[in-house]
C-alpha cells in the first residue's frame, strides 16, 4: 500500500464479456491511478457486477486486456487477484456467521496464520483506520455495518493496493456511510486505489475523485463527479433526459385499512430481530413508506402482516377485523395482498410456470371449483397479467426462473393488483430491477392507490420512498419511528430515524440485531 | 446388581457403541461440510462383507480391516460422483446407496454366510484393566475399540483446533462464500464423503471381524440409521457424539441388564429398544428449532454448483 | 474429465422420460458384465431373470400378484414425495397393516358374511395410516426428521410383527410354527381368475391409481402438495399449511401401504407369517422414483420391479444365484436413474469445444 508510483495502477482495455442472451460488457476501457477513488456508476443491469468479477478473477473476459501496474496479467481466480494486491468487498457478504472474526480472517489469509496469531494484527489494523472490531466475537452477533468492517479489514490485512467495493452503502445508514467514507479517504491518502461501485449520485459526488459511467454494457462517459450536476450524471447513466424526479401527486387518505397497535413480538431466532411496540396505520388512498436498513425488523414485520407468523391477538386489525390469528389465505380473502422481498423462492416458485404461479395467490378468484383446478381460467389469468403489465416472456407456460428480475417483479405485482386488494403490502418492490420496469411498477402502485387501495411499501431505497409515498417512517432495531408526511420531511431526517434517533431527545437503541 | 455385572455392562456398552461411534464420526465430518449421506447402512454392510472375505481368505485380520475401509470408500465415491459432481438430490442418492450397498453385500456374501472366523481378541492393558468398574470397559477391549478412541480424539482435534476443521465448517455453512474466497468446495466435500465412507467401512469391519466374527445378511440391523440420528443428537458437536454412541450402545444391550435383574421380557420387544430410544432422542432434540438453527450446517443437503 | 456439463436452461422433456429407460438399459448392461465376471453365461442369466418368469400365463399372473403391493405402496409414496416428505416407512406401514388385518381376521374366522373382509381391510388401512400418522405427529409436533423416525418405525413394526406371530397370534393348532391360523374364507380376498393367484386386490389398485392421479394432477390439494415440495417458503407465504399437508400425505401413504399389507395376508398368503414382505416397502421407493412420481410411470415401474423379484427367485432355483440379486438390481437401477437424471438439466459437452451462446438465460440450478 505504500507504493505511490505515478501512472496507472490498473488499466482495462477493451474488456468484453458475453452471457447467453446478452452482452454484459462491451469493449470497456478503465484506468485508475494510485491513491485515486474512482466510482463505477450505472443502473442495475449496466454491467458493473460483471466487470468487477472480471477484475477480481471470478470470471474471465472473452476479449480485452488487463494491465496491473504496467504489466499485462490474466486474472484466473480470486486467489491470484488477492496475491497481486486486489481486495474486494462484495455486496452480499462472504462471511461465515458461526465463526469468529479472527477465524473468518484466518480462512482468507492462508495456511500460515492461525486465528490466535492474527488477533493482535486485527486489533492494530482496525484501530488504525477507525473501525473498531473485536476479533473474538462471532460474526452472527455483529451488526451489518460491523460485518462490513470485518470484510474491509480482511482485505486490509492482505496489504492491498486496489480495494473494490460493490454497493457498500446499500446496507448502511447515512451516518455509517459517512464513517465508511472517512476510512476510505484515509486509505486513499496512503496510496491505495479504490473502485467504488454505486448508483447513488450524492455519495459518489461526496467521495470520489473521478467516475466511469456504464450504460448497457458500454462506457457512456468519464467525468469528475464534483463538477457534474445530477442531471448530467443521470443522463450518462440512463441515456435520456431523466424524467424530472418530482414527487407524484399525493393521495387523499380515507378510512383506516391497516391498524397496527403496540405490536411486540419476540423472535425465537437468535440471528433475527424482535419487534417492540410498533404503531402503524395505513389508510385508503395513501401509500405509507417504511425505510430502514435490512435486518432491523422488516422481515419480521412482513411475516406478521402476511400471516406467515402469527402473533398475540389485539395488535393487528384490518378494516376493523381482528386478524392476528388468521392464516395467509384467510387474510387474502379479506382483501390483503402481498409482494414479498424475494421474488424467487418466496413470491414465486422458480420451477413452476407463470400460470401455476398465478394460481399460487389468486386461487380465491374463482380458479378452483369443487376442489379441482380450472386450468383454462388459470392460464387466462396469467395471460391477462402478462398483457396488462408488459411482462416480457414467451408465454404463461414459461418457468418463473426464466424471467428477468424486472419482468418477474412486474408479474408478481400484477398478480396481486388484479385481485383488486384493499390493502397491498410490498417489500423492496424495485430491488434489482431495471429502470424501465421500476418505473412501470411505481406507476402501477400509484394507480392502485388512486383507485382507493391502501398501500404499505417497505424499502431500503430512500429515493423510491420519497417519490411514491405519502407518509414516511423508519424501522430501527425493531422499533418504528412516528410517521410523518413525506412533503414535510427530508432524507437527512429519515436517515436519523434509520439510525434510531426517533426524536431529538431519543437515544438510539443498542444497534445489534440479535442482542435484545 | 453387583459390581461385576455393572462392570460387564459397561464393557458391553463400549463394545456395542463402537460401530455407532465410528460411523457417526464419519458422518459428522461429512455433514459438517454440508453433505447429507444417508447411505451408511449400505457402506457398513459392504465394508463388513469385504473385510470378512478378505480376512477369511488370507487369514490376515488387518488386511480385512483395510479392505473394509476401501470398500466403504468405494461406495462413498459413487455417492460423491452422483450427488456432488452430478448434483443429484442427496436424500435420494443416499437411499440409492443404501439399497445398492445392502443388496451388493448380500449378493457377494451369500457364499460366506455362517463360515467361522477367529476375530480380534480383547487386548488387556496389564494393570489398568484391573481397575474396578471402568478397567474392563476402557482397557480390556480389542484393538479396534482402542482405534476408535484414537480416531475420536483425532477427529475432535481436527474439527476444533485445526485449519482443516475451519475450512470444513466454512464450506458447510456457506459454500458460495467459501468458493468466492478460493476454497475448493467440491474437493473438501468429496474428501469429507470419502472419510465418511472409510469410517463406515471400518465400522462394518468391526462388526464382522471383532464384535461377532462372522458374516450374516443385514448384520448391521439399522445401526447406520441410528448413527445418523446420533449426529443430530450430538447437535453436530464431537464431544456429545461419544456420549450418544455409548448411550445407544447401552440401549442395545438392555436385554443383558434385564437378565441380570431377573426380568423376563420377550426378546422381540427388547430388540425394539434401540429404535425406540432413537425416536425419543430425535424428539427431545429436534424440538428445539433454535438449537438446530445454531448448530446444523446451514447448507446441509442442499445441492451446490460452483459459479456465480 | 473429458466431458463437462453445461446447463440447459430448462428441463429437457425428452430426457425426463428417456432417463429411466436409459437407467434400465445401463443396469442390464452392468448385470451382463457382472454375470460374465462371475462365470455365468450372461445371456442365459438375463433370460432366466427377465424372460423366463413371464414366459407362461401363470408367470404373468404371478407378476400381477407381486406387482400389486409394490404399486399400492409406491402410489402412496408418490403423494408424499411430491411434497418432499421423505416417507421411508412404507415397509413398516405395510407390516402394521398386515398385523392389524390379521389380528381382526383371526378373531372372526367363523364369521360368514362379506362384512368380514370389509372389517379386515379397514383394519389394515387404518393401522397403516396410524403408523404413518406417528411419523407425521413426530414431525409436526417435534420437528423430528421423518426419514429417521419412519425407518426406526420400520424396525419396530417388524419386531412387533415377530412378537405377535411368535406369541399372541400364533396358531394353537399350528405345530408351534410362527404363523397365525388361516383366515376364514369370508376374510379372504376372492380370486379373479381360475388359474393363478390374481385376486380382487387388483380393483383396489385401479381405484387407488385413479384417485392418486386426480389428486396430484387435477386437484387443488395436489397443487398445494407440489408447491410445498418445490418451495416451502412460498407455501407458507400463501397459507398452504405445512402441518396439514404433512398429515394428509403421510396418512394417505400409510393407508395405501397398510392396504398393500392386509392385501397380502388376506389374499395370496391367507395367514400372518413372518415373511409377509420381502422388502416391498423399500422396493416401492425405487419404483416411485423410477416412475417419476407419476401414477402411470409407477405402474410400469412396479411391473418391472415385480419382474425382478420373480427373476430373483427363478435365478436362485435354477442357477443357484443368491436371491439378493433382486435388491442388487434395484439399487443399481436407482443409482443409474439418479445419475442419468443429470441429463435433464445439463448437456454433456466435450471439453475444449466452446458452445455458441444460445438465446436463453443460463440457469445454474439443480433438482
Amino acid at each position: 500500500m505504500h507504493n505511490p508510483a505515478p501512472g496507472a495502477r490498473l488499466q482495462l482495455r477493451g474488456i468484453t464479456k458475453h452471457y447467453p442472451g446478452c452482452l454484459a460488457n462491451d469493449r470497456i476501457d478503465l484506468t485508475i491511478a494510485a491513491g485515486e477513488i474512482q466510482a463505477l456508476l450505472g443502473e442495475n443491469g449496466a454491467g458493473k457486477s460483471t466487470l468487477m468479477k472480471i477484475i477480481y478473477g471470478v470470471t474471465q473476459a472473452d476479449a480485452g486486456h488487463i494491465l496491473w501496474e504496467g504489466r499485462e496479467v490474466s486474472m484466473r481466480n480470486p486467489a491470484q487477484a488477492r496475491a497481486m494486491g486486489i481486495g474486494m468487498v462484495f455486496q452480499h457478504f462472504s462471511l461465515f456467521e458461526t465463526l469468529t472474526v479472527a477465524q473468518n480472517i484466518a480462512l482468507a489469509m492462508g495456511p500460515q496464520c492461525t486465528p490466535q496469531q492474527l488477533e493482535p494484527r486485527i486489533r492494530e489494523v482496525s484501530a488504525r483506520y477507525g473501525m473498531s472490531v473485536q476479533p473474538q466475537r462471532l460474526v452472527h452477533s455483529l451488526s451489518i455495518g460491523e460485518r462490513q468492517r470485518v470484510e474491509i479489514i480482511r482485505c486490509l490485512m492482505q496489504d492491498i493496493r486496489l480495494l473494490i467495493l460493490d454497493e457498500p452503502t446499500s446496507v448502511l445508514t447515512p451516518q455509517e456511510a459517512e464513517e465508511l467514507f472517512v476510512t476510505l479517504r484515509h486509505l486513499a491518502s496512503e496510496g491505495c486505489s479504490i473502485l467504488f461501485i454505486s448508483h447513488k449520485l450524492a455519495e459518489v459526488r461526496a467521495l470520489c475523485h473521478s467516475a466511469t459511467v456504464l450504460r448497457g454494457g458500454r462506457v457512456s462517459g468519464h467525468c469528475q463527479p464534483a463538477q457534474c450536476t445530477d442531471a448530467e450524471l443521470a443522463r450518462l447513466m440512463i441515456g435520456e433526459i431523466a424524467a424530472s424526479i418530482e414527487p407524484h401527486t399525493k393521495g387523499v387518505a380515507g378510512e383506516v385499512m391497516l391498524d397496527v397497535a403496540g405490536l411486540t413480538w419476540a423472535n425465537p431466532d437468535p440471528f433475527g430481530c424482535s419487534l417492540q411496540q410498533l404503531d402503524l396505520q395505513v389508510r385508503r388512498g395513501e401509500i405509507v413508506g417504511i425505510a430502514g436498513v435490512a435486518g432491523n425488523g422488516q422481515d419480521e414485520l412482513l411475516a406478521l402482516l402476511s400471516g406467515e407468523q402469527r402473533c398475540a391477538p389485539g395488535h393487528l386489525r384490518f378494516a376493523g377485523t381482528e386478524v392476528s390469528s388468521l392464516r395467509p389465505d384467510a387474510r387474502r380473502a379479506l382483501g390483503l395482498a402481498f409482494v414479498p422481498a424475494d421474488r424467487l423462492g418466496h413470491g414465486a416458485v422458480p420451477d413452476m410456470s407463470l400460470a401455476d404461479n398465478a394460481l399460487l395467490t389468486s386461487f380465491q378468484q374463482g380458479l378452483v371449483h369443487h376442489g379441482l383446478v380450472r386450468r383454462s381460467k388459470v392460464v387466462a389469468l396469467a395471460e391477462a397479467i402478462i398483457a396488462r403489465f408488459g411482462v416480457k416472456t414467451p408465454g404463461p407456460h414459461a418457468a418463473a426462473r426464466s424471467l428477468s428480475g424486472g419482468n418477474l417483479q412486474k408479474f408478481i405485482l400484477g398478480r396481486e393488483i388484479l385481485q383488486q386488494p384493499r390493502l397491498l403490502i410490498a417489500a423492496h418492490p424495485t430491488w434489482g430491477v431495471d429502470v424501465g420496469a421500476a418505473a412501470t411498477i411505481h406507476r402501477a402502485l400509484l394507480a392502485l392507490r388512486d383507485t382507493g387501495a391502501a398501500i404499505l411499501v417497505i424499502s431500503e431505497d430512500l429515493d423510491e420512498l420519497f417519490q411514491i409515498s405519502d407518509r414516511l417512517g423508519a424501522l430501527c432495531g425493531g422499533r418504528l419511528s412516528a410517521l410523518k408526511d413525506t412533503a414535510a420531511s427530508t432524507p437527512v431526517e429519515v436517515g436519523g430515524w434509520m439510525a434510531g434517533r426517533f426524536s431529538a431527545i431519543d437515544t438510539p437503541p443498542t444497534y445489534a440485531p440479535g442482542s435484545h | 446388581m453387583d459390581l461385576d455385572l455393572l462392570s460387564n455392562i459397561l464393557y458391553a456398552m463400549v463394545r456395542c457403541g463402537t460401530p455407532l461411534l465410528l460411523v457417526a464420526l464419519g458422518e459428522l465430518v461429512c455433514e459438517k461440510s454440508g453433505v447429507l449421506n444417508l447411505g451408511q447402512e449400505g457402506m457398513m454392510l459392504f465394508g463388513a462383507v469385504a473385510g470378512f472375505i478378505a480376512a477369511y481368505s488370507t487369514g490376515n485380520l488387518w488386511l480385512g480391516v483395510v479392505m473394509a475401509m476401501l470398500a466403504g470408500m468405494l461406495l462413498s465415491a459413487l455417492f460423491a460422483w452422483v450427488a456432488l459432481v452430478f448434483n443429484a438430490n442427496q436424500v435420494a442418492t443416499g437411499l440409492a446407496l443404501t439399497i445398492f450397498g445392502v443388496g451388493l453385500s448380500s449378493f457377494i456374501g451369500a457364499a460366506w454366510v455362517g463360515k467361522p472366523l477367529n476375530g480380534f481378541e480383547p487386548l488387556s492393558v496389564p494393570g489398568l484393566s484391573e481397575i474396578p468398574l471402568i478397567g474392563r470397559m476402557l482397557f480390556a477391549q480389542d484393538v479396534l475399540v482402542y482405534l476408535s478412541f484414537a480416531l475420536f480424539a483425532l477427529v475432535a482435534w481436527v474439527i476444533l483446533k485445526s485449519r482443516v476443521g475451519l475450512i470444513v465448517q466454512a464450506v458447510g455453512e456457506n459454500p458460495d462464500a467459501a468458493s468466492a474466497m478460493g476454497l475448493p468446495v467440491l474437493r473438501v466435500r468429496t474428501l469429507a464423503v470419502l472419510f465418511g465412507g472409510a469410517m463406515a467401512g471400518l465400522a462394518g469391519a468391526y462388526l464382522s471381524l471383532a464384535y461377532t466374527p462372522m458374516w450374516a445378511e443385514n448384520m448391521s440391523a439399522g445401526r447406520g440409521w441410528i448413527a445418523l440420528a446420533l449426529v443430530v443428537f450430538a447437535s453436530w458437536r464431537v464431544g456429545r457424539l461419544l456420549l450418544g454412541a455409548y448411550l445407544f450402545g447401552l440401549a442395545s444391550i438392555l436385554h443383558l441388564v434385564a437378565q441380570g435383574v431377573g426380568l423376563a421380557i420377550p426378546s422381540n420387544l427388547l430388540a425394539m429398544l434401540p429404535y425406540v430410544a432413537t425416536i425419543l432422542v430425535l424428539v427431545l432434540l429436534s424440538r428445539d428449532a433454535l438449537r438446530t438453527r445454531l448448530f446444523a450446517p446451514v447448507s446441509l443437503g442442499k445441492p451446490w454448483r460452483p459459479g456465480h | 474429465m473429458l466431458l463437462s456439463l453445461e446447463p440447459r436452461g430448462e428441463h429437457s422433456r425428452v430426457m425426463l422420460w428417456c432417463s429411466p429407460i436409459l437407467a434400465a438399459v445401463l443396469t442390464l448392461t452392468c448385470g451382463f458384465v457382472l454375470f460374465l465376471a462371475l462365470g455365468h453365461d450372461p445371456l442365459l442369466t438375463l433370460h432366466t431373470l427377465l424372460i423366463k418368469p413371464v414366459s407362461d400365463l401363470y408367470g404373468v399372473s404371478e407378476l400381477l400378484v407381486k406387482a400389486l403391493p409394490i404399486l399400492l405402496c409406491a402410489l402412496g409414496l408418490a403423494v408424499a414425495y411430491q411434497a418432499r416428505i421423505w416417507n421411508i416407512g412404507a415397509e413398516g406401514q405395510l407390516l402394521m397393516g398386515a398385523l392389524a388385518g390379521s389380528a381382526v381376521a383371526v378373531n372372526i374366522i367363523d364369521l360368514q358374511s362379506r362384512g368380514a373382509l370389509v372389517m379386515v381391510i379397514a383394519a389394515g388401512m387404518l393401522a397403516g395410516a396410524a403408523w404413518a400418522g406417528l411419523t407425521a405427529w413426530l414431525r409436526t409436533q417435534f420437528n423430528a426428521n421423518e426419514i429417521l423416525t419412519s425407518i426406526m418405525l420400520n424396525y419396530i413394526a417388524l419386531n412387533l410383527l415377530l412378537f405377535f406371530v411368535h406369541g399372541p397370534l400364533k396358531d394353537p393348532a399350528g405345530f408351534n410354527f410362527p404363523e397365525s391360523a388361516m383366515f376364514g374364507d369370508a376374510s379372504r380376498l376372492p380370486l379373479l381368475l381360475e388359474d393363478g393367484r390374481v385376486h380382487a386386490g387388483v380393483y383396489f389398485a385401479l381405484l387407488a391409481l385413479v384417485a392418486v392421479w386426480v389428486l396430484l394432477q387435477r386437484s387443488f390439494l395436489g397443487f398445494q402438495i407440489k408447491v410445498l415440495g418445490l418451495d416451502k417458503r412460498a407455501a407458507g407465504f400463501v397459507g398452504f399449511g405445512e402441518k396439514r399437508l404433512v398429515w394428509f400425505t403421510l396418512l394417505i401413504s400409510g393407508a395405501l401401504a397398510g392396504l398393500a399389507g392386509v392385501g397380502e395376508v388376506s389374499g395370496p398368503i391367507g395367514q400372518l407369517v413372518p415373511q409377509v414382505s420381502p422388502g416391498y416397502g423399500y422396493a416401492a421407493i425405487t419404483v416411485a422414483f423410477l416412475g417419476r412420481l407419476n401414477p402411470f410411470g409407477i405402474v410400469l415401474a412396479s411391473l418391472l420391479m415385480a419382474l425382478l423379484y420373480l427373476g430373483g427367485e427363478s435365478a436362485q432355483m435354477s442357477l443357484n444365484l443368491p436371491q439378493a440379486i433382486t435388491q442388487l438390481f434395484q439399487g443399481m437401477m436407482l443409482f443409474f436413474l439418479l445419475a442419468c437424471d443429470v441429463l435433464i438439466l445439463y448437456r454433456p459437452r466435450l471439453k475444449g469445444r466452446r458452445s455458441v451462446p444460445k438465446d436463453s438465460t443460463a440457469v445454474v440450478g439443480a433438482v
